[in-house]
């Protein structure tokens, strides 16, 4: 019995080192490529899980022009109760949406009573907070995982210069958006571990306090922090969001608030993009790998078979038949350096995973790399590498299914 | 009921400036079952009459009628499905595929060039093994056998699908003096059994001995035409 793809296999078997060598370097490309993607992604999946899971949340509302303008914490571009109530419905509605906490953004002056520096706050309800950001306890080093009215949760670099501990009592002084000045003592509760990016050297103080401290009338808001139940739909429920809150407007018939995912609000999302850009460079150079190693393969191969393809074409095979065997033998080609490859890609990203490398990131000390290859990874890449072997040994293969019977026969 | 019929068959090349008159003006019938073989010096046209009369190739002008059928005016897929159907090839360099057995070889055109049902091609190919005496080499490779059984197990692909018509282009060039004759006679039991006609050329006068019609070429054109005592064909 023999078939189209027994021929081709045996063909490949026919010139093994040749073989060997071409399916050697596709499979080296695949490896690559898969290690590459499965650590730079899980890097990248990582990093932002820190970001969006440690302070900002996934999606952030305001009202319309705090985040340009957010480095100040301007108390006057806070939204009002009855807006927030607004907001909040509208967010409760949206199924999508897991969890959300407003917060009370201020900066204000730290003082032990020995000495003062500055501190930027966060007022929150804190099981609203933790359950929208909640690697937040996670990064309290030292105390208490929990915030209670009257207590304070310091950042470390700031417990660190200011030489304060925990139990330790101090006073947070504050400016409220009418200029009067107003002071409250606190207790400190826990020290929290530095992020890279906005937010992360923030102290956390109950909501309550933070309205008391400000002398606010009614509670107003700077944002709201929302968390999703499933991450990979941040565009949809973003644009949704932003359709539903564009129909809220001011006197003026503006927009009153504005939504910002994640990717807009920290520098991050520009390594991402890098990463990404990365990525992709490095699966152009693994086609151009797949595509001029087997082209030159099966050019070789066409021409070396040139009297065997006349003979073929002169006891009458088709000349769609004669272009089959070719690009069937391409793809042989691909399919074996490609699976190969597949299976020495896991194995290494099982070995990356069994080392558990460390890393730093900023502030953050000590993460393991936990790589993980995606299936829809690896199916795309396999896939991509056998289209390309496919595409690549099409102009061989044409060139034999054309061949004049008579002259291939008299090739010598 | 004539198999081939030729009317004036010219064939030229251009080389550059130069103008070969490869084939010039040649006409000839011939009946089903022959054994018929061209002679002729070197250059004198014999291959090119041969890629002529097999479709892998159209004169430059005159008429060629095989099986019943007006080969000239077949585009290349239809002259290859008429080259499947209807003609066997035996060449000089036996052109066995060399990364197929013996059998796969002989099995090759009923299962890529025609569709024949597996236990059909396998009751041929097997028939023909036997004849051609290749049943215990069916399962090696081209490259461990002799050239003589190369040549039989290319006789033997060439009458697997049944033909009307086997051509040979110096079939026996690269064998020895007696297994060339082996080889003819072969070819002439084939012709017996399968009533098949069987056209070849050669340089070999001990095998040109061996056709019953013999045609000879010069300067593309056929300068003689004998039959051997005993062919009824005239
Ligand atoms: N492709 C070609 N281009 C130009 N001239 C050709 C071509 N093929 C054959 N010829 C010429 O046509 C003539 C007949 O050639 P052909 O091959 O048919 O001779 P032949 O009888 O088979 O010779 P031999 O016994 O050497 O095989 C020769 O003069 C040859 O040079
Ligand atoms: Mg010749």
């Amino acid at each position: 019995m023999i078939n189209l793809f027994k021929i081709a296999i045996r063909n490949l078997m026919r010139y093994k080192r040749r073989t060997l060598l071409t399916a050697s370097l596709i499979t080296i490309g695949v490896v690559f490529v898969l290690v590459f993607v499965s650590v730079s992604g899980s890097f990248k999946n990582m990093m932002i899980g820190q970001i969006t899971d440690s302070v900002i949340g996934h999606i952030q509302l305001h009202r319309k022009g705090y985040v340009a303008s957010i480095e100040n914490l301007p108390l006057t571009m806070n939204m009002k109760a009855n807006s927030v109530k607004r907001l909040e419905k509208i967010i409760s509605d949206e199924p999508q949406i897991e969890a959300f906490s407003p917060r009370i953004k201020f900066g204000g002056m730290f003082s032990n009573f020995a000495e003062t520096t500055n501190i930027r706050l966060n007022g929150v309800y804190p099981e609203k907070e933790f359950a929208t950001v909640p690697l937040l306890p996670s990064r309290i080093t030292k105390g208490e995982k929990s915030l209670n009215l009257g207590e304070i949760i310091i950042p470390e670099l700031l417990a660190n210069g200011m030489n304060a501990k925990i139990g330790d009592t101090v006073v947070i002084v504050a400016t409220n958006q009418n200029g009067s000045v107003n002071g409250k003592q606190f207790k400190v509760s826990g020290i929290l571990e530095s992020v890279s990016g906005p937010g992360g050297r923030d102290g956390y103080i109950h909501l309550e306090d933070a309205v008391e401290l400000l002398r606010m009338e009614e509670i107003e808001i700077s944002e709201i922090a929302v968390r999703l139940k499933n991450f990979d739909k941040l565009d949809i429920v973003t644009s949704k969001l932003e359709e539903l809150i564009s129909k809220e407007l001011n006197k003026n018939d503006k927009p009153m608030f504005e939504v910002h995912p994640w990717k807009k609000l920290s520098p991050f999302y520009h390594i991402s993009r890098m990463i990404d850009l990365l990525t992709f460079f490095i699966k152009i150079m693994l086609i151009a790998i797949v595509l001029i190693s087997i082209m030159n393969v099966m050019i070789m191969a066409v021409y070396e078979r040139i009297r065997e393809i006349g003979t073929l074409s002169a006891i009458g095979t088709l000349p769609s038949r004669i272009l089959s065997m070719f690009v069937i033998e391409g793809f042989c080609l691909g399919f074996i350096g490609g699976v190969i490859g597949d299976i020495i890609g896991i194995v290494i990203v099982f070995i990356i995973n069994m080392a558990k490398i460390k890393f730093d990131f900023g502030m953050q000390k000590g993460l393991t790399l936990v790589a993980s290859i995606h299936q829809g990874d690896l199916l795309a890449i396999s896939a991509t590498v056998i289209i390309v072997s496919v595409i690549a040994s099409l102009q061989p293969a044409l060139k034999a299914s054309r061949m004049n019977p008579i002259e291939a026969l008299r090739h010598v | 009921m004539t198999l081939i019929s030729a009317v004036n068959l010219e064939k030229t090349y251009q080389a550059g400036e130069v103008i070969v008159k490869a084939l010039d003006g040649v006409s000839f019938e011939i009946e089903p079952s022959s054994f018929v073989s061209f002679v002729g010096p070197s250059g004198s046209g014999k291959t090119t009459l041969l890629n002529l009369i097999g479709c892998l190739d159209k004169p430059t002008s005159g008429e060629l009628r095989i099986a019943d059928t007006e080969v000239l005016s077949l585009n290349r897929r239809e002259s290859a499905l008429f080259r499947g159907s209807n003609i066997g090839f035996i060449f000089q360099d036996f052109n066995l595929i060399p990364v197929l057995t013996v059998y796969e070889n002989i099995e090759y055109p009923l299962l890529m060039v025609l569709t024949t049902s597996v236990e059909e091609r396998k009751k041929r190919v097997l028939e023909l093994l036997e004849i051609v005496g290749m049943k215990d080499q069916r399962d090696k490779y081209p490259d461990q056998i002799s050239g003589g059984q190369k040549q039989r197990a290319a006789v033997a692909r060439a009458l697997v699908t049944n033909p009307k018509l086997v051509l040979a282009d110096e079939p026996t060039a690269n064998l020895d003096k007696h297994t060339a004759y082996m080889v003819i006679e072969l070819m002439k039991k084939m012709r017996d059994d399968f009533k098949t006609t069987f056209i070849f050329s050669t340089h070999d006068p001990k095998v040109v001995g061996e056709a019953e019609i013999i045609y000879t070429l010069d300067d593309g054109t056929i300068i003689n035409k004998a039959i051997k005592a005993g062919k009824k064909h005239d």
